[in-house]
């Protein structure tokens, strides 16, 4: 329960439905940190208020709530992951990390040891399950909502115990279950940004983390000239126009990050369609992976629609695919999901 | 709480709801009962009724002993503070918000019994030390400490002694007198009593600026308009536990010695925290290898039975306790600590189902554990 409206209504369904619900927070961060310099190492964003919101919508159920302290775990699979990656000229997607190396791992682990059956999210996506017992994972019914994109790693023992109660819905439907149920979080804005650095500005979270793998280089054209200069690859990424620091003819887009040579290419737009790509840590939903070209729809980005594609398997965790039609800003350190219609089959990291 | 506190603060609320500061009729009433609650509480900690400052709780007195004496003693130079590294935090964080304020601050060690060294005290004397101040008994491990000889020591040098009793006040027989304190601090809620509602005890002739100003009410020294029913039910709470103490904490520390030696025998990996005696016979601290006190603390509650880990704060965060790591344990260990509290309403079957509720829980927390270590 983050003290959204999402995992609020999820818990208050479940109740209502007369399932023994606990109610878990995770508090991941200490917002209360307080760096050398006087500034907050989080941000000013309102965690602790949300725990409080998650703890007063559990009270208005009427169901207990307990606030677990994944600091550590979440320092170490996500935050020094979005650093790192960072740091290496890629994208990162912290919440598809917190997604498969906490919530549906530790915390998991956790709702086991209490003897519960099943882990219930606020995230908008729909398991089900076929005749032969084999779970699949389709895409919210809300698609302006949808969250499969950073759930393509779940297993078919994650999704055996998973349980997204609002995966159904759609947002407003919700909001109205909220005002139904007397949830005060009815009105509450969704969360835009990444939860850790709540003011969105990612190179300077990375700096304050890493201040040591900060290297500036060049920013140059596809023949190496060089145009400008920067702050370090971390603060780029791949179809990026704004805050380039060059004044150009034409509009310049970040085509490559190179980050051995700490040096960032831009071109025109035409040049970020891409339709060839390879991809590691690759899932595959029902635990096989195809054997041969495989037709699938691909989305490359939360906000991307997935297009026509074919995808094959080139070793045991890798694929490479390719796009029917090119593709604008293929970045690495982002995910992609490959679909059937509205089912996800699998997904992996952009290399 | 108990049942005749709760009963008298109702017919409190009704009946004596007059400003205790009042000339009339209905003021005389709840002076009258502020009166007995003051005589209540006397008896109760071996005091004069004169001589006891009613505030909103523990650590309410603690602010006015230690930042009311500092600040009386400063003008004749005194500006050296002592006290333990096991207080409470309304005894360590006033202390350090003087520290920042210009006083001297020494903060005595404990060893891995949890008691404090009268030897220490005296080295760390000196001519301008103005008042020390330690605990009574501990409120994580409930070791009771040498408070007669610590005062004997502060006295020899000139200073004054301010005890924190909101831990033993109404489980352990207190007399200031024999305990040779200048100011003794309680807490109602610490003895079935309700929250919000605490003591005072100052020596005759021992001089504090007030904390909190305004009005003249308890001799001026604690301005603003009594709250009536909750010192009603502080007084009743300590007539209770006048009657009670000594038979209650017989039976109490028999449970209690129960529990702990059923968990030590049973559950491997695990040890008691702080020495066995003295103690008071409420508290048992046990730390459980390889668990986690803040997942044992849910698997409990689930199964119905209530602890605390005496380090987890509201917001969740996982701050190793400050006593633990002050009598020297390993972090981990300070992790993996829970503490029993048992109360007046426990029975031998309350241990029975917390000897049979916590070995299933502590094995399956432990299998997660070593499943750890995942991508």
């Amino acid at each position: 329960m983050s003290g959204g409206v999402d995992s609020s209504v999820a818990a208050a369904l479940l109740a209502e439905q007369g399932h023994d619900v606990i109610g878990v927070s995770m508090q991941l961060y200490d917002n209360s940190q307080v760096t050398e310099s006087g500034q907050r190492a989080f941000g000013t964003c309102c965690t602790i208020d949300d725990l409080y919101d998650a703890r007063r919508v559990a009270a208005t159920i009427g169901i207990p709530h307990y606030i677990v302290n994944f600091e550590s775990q979440f320092g170490e699979h996500v935050i020094s992951n979005f650093v790192r990656e960072y740091v290496a000229g890629r994208t990162p997607i912290p919440c598809s990390h917190c997604n498969s190396d906490l919530k549906f791992a530790e915390l998991l682990d956790r709702a086991r040891a209490y003897d519960a059956e099943r882990l219930a999210t606020g995230h908008y996506a729909r398991i089900e399950r076929d005749a032969a017992g084999r779970y699949h994972l389709h895409r919210g019914a809300d698609n302006s909502k949808d969250q499969t994109y950073f759930l393509f790693s779940l297993t078919q023992q994650q999704l055996s115990c998973a349980s997204f109660p609002v995966g159904h819905l759609d947002k407003d439907t919700v909001r109205e279950h909220a005002r139904r149920l007397h949830l005060h979080v009815t009105q509450k804005p969704d969360s835009q940004e990444i939860c850790f650095v709540p003011d969105g500005d990612y190179p300077t979270f990375v700096e304050k983390q890493a201040p040591g793998a900060i290297r500036p280089g060049t920013v140059v054209d596809h023949n190496g000239r060089v145009l400008g200069t920067h702050g370090g690859v971390h603060r780029f990424t791949i179809g990026q126009r704004k805050g380039l620091g060059l004044s150009s003819t034409e509009p310049l887009y970040v085509l490559e990050i190179k980050p051995d040579a700490a040096q960032v290419v831009v071109g025109s737009r035409d040049a970020l369609g891409r339709t060839r790509l390879t991809a590691s840590g690759v899932n595959w939903i029902s635990g096989v992976a195809p054997t041969d070209w495989m037709r699938v729809a691909a989305q490359i980005r939360h906000r991307h629609s997935a297009a026509p594609a074919r995808v094959r398997r080139t070793d045991e965790e890798r694929v490479e695919l390719e796009f029917d039609a090119p593709q604008t800003a293929m970045t690495p350190g982002q995910a992609v999901v490959f679909y059937e219609g509205d089912e996800v089959l699998g997904g992996g990291w952009i290399e | 709480m108990d049942p005749l506190v709760a009963d008298r603060m109702a017919q409190a609320m009704r009946e004596a709801w007059g400003n205790a500061s009042s000339v009339h009729h209905f003021g005389q009433q709840a002076k009258a009962a502020l009166d007995r609650a003051r005589g209540s509480l006397a008896t109760l900690i071996g005091a004069e009724a004169s001589d006891i400052i009613f505030t909103a709780g523990g650590t309410e007195s603690d602010n006015l002993a230690i930042r009311g004496a500092a600040e009386s003693l400063e003008p004749a130079g005194r500006k050296h503070l002592i006290t333990s590294a096991i207080e409470h935090e309304a005894v360590l964080t006033t202390m350090k918000a003087l520290g920042k304020r210009g006083w001297r601050v020494t903060t005595l060690p404990v060893g891995a019994t949890g008691v404090v060294s009268v030897d220490r005290l005296r080295d760390a004397m000196t001519d301008d030390t103005a008042l020390v101040s330690v605990m009574h008994a501990n409120n994580e491990i409930g070791t009771i400490q040498p408070i007669a000889e610590l005062a004997a020591v502060a006295h020899e040098h000139g200073a004054l002694f301010h005890t924190d009793a909101v831990q033993s006040a109404g489980k352990i027989a207190i007399d200031v007198c024999a305990l040779g304190v200048d100011m003794l601090s309680v807490a109602g809620h610490k003895f079935y009593g309700p929250k919000g509602s605490g003591a005072l005890w100052i020596k005759r002739g021992v001089r504090l600026v007030s904390t909190i100003t305004g009005g003249r009410q308890e001799r001026s020294r604690r301005a603003g308009t009594e709250n009536v029913p909750a010192l009603v039910g502080l007084g009743v709470a300590a007539e209770v536990a006048v009657r009670k103490t000594a038979t209650d904490g017989a039976r109490l520390s028999a449970l209690r010695d129960r529990l702990e030696a059923g968990i030590l025998s049973s559950i491997t990996g695990t040890e008691r925290n702080g020495a066995a005696t003295p103690r008071v016979p409420n508290t048992a601290n046990i730390s459980i290898d390889g668990v986690e006190a803040e997942s044992l603390l849910i698997g409990l509650d689930l199964a119905g039975i209530a602890v605390s880990s005496g380090s987890a704060c509201s917001s969740g965060s996982l701050e190793p306790s400050h006593v633990l790591k002050a009598m020297g344990l390993p972090h981990a260990r300070t992790l993996g600590s829970i503490r029993f509290s048992l109360g007046t309403a426990n029975t031998d079957a309350d241990i029975d189902r917390v000897l049979d509720a916590l070995p299933p829980i502590v094995d399956k927390l432990r299998s997660l554990t070593t499943a750890g270590g995942r991508k």
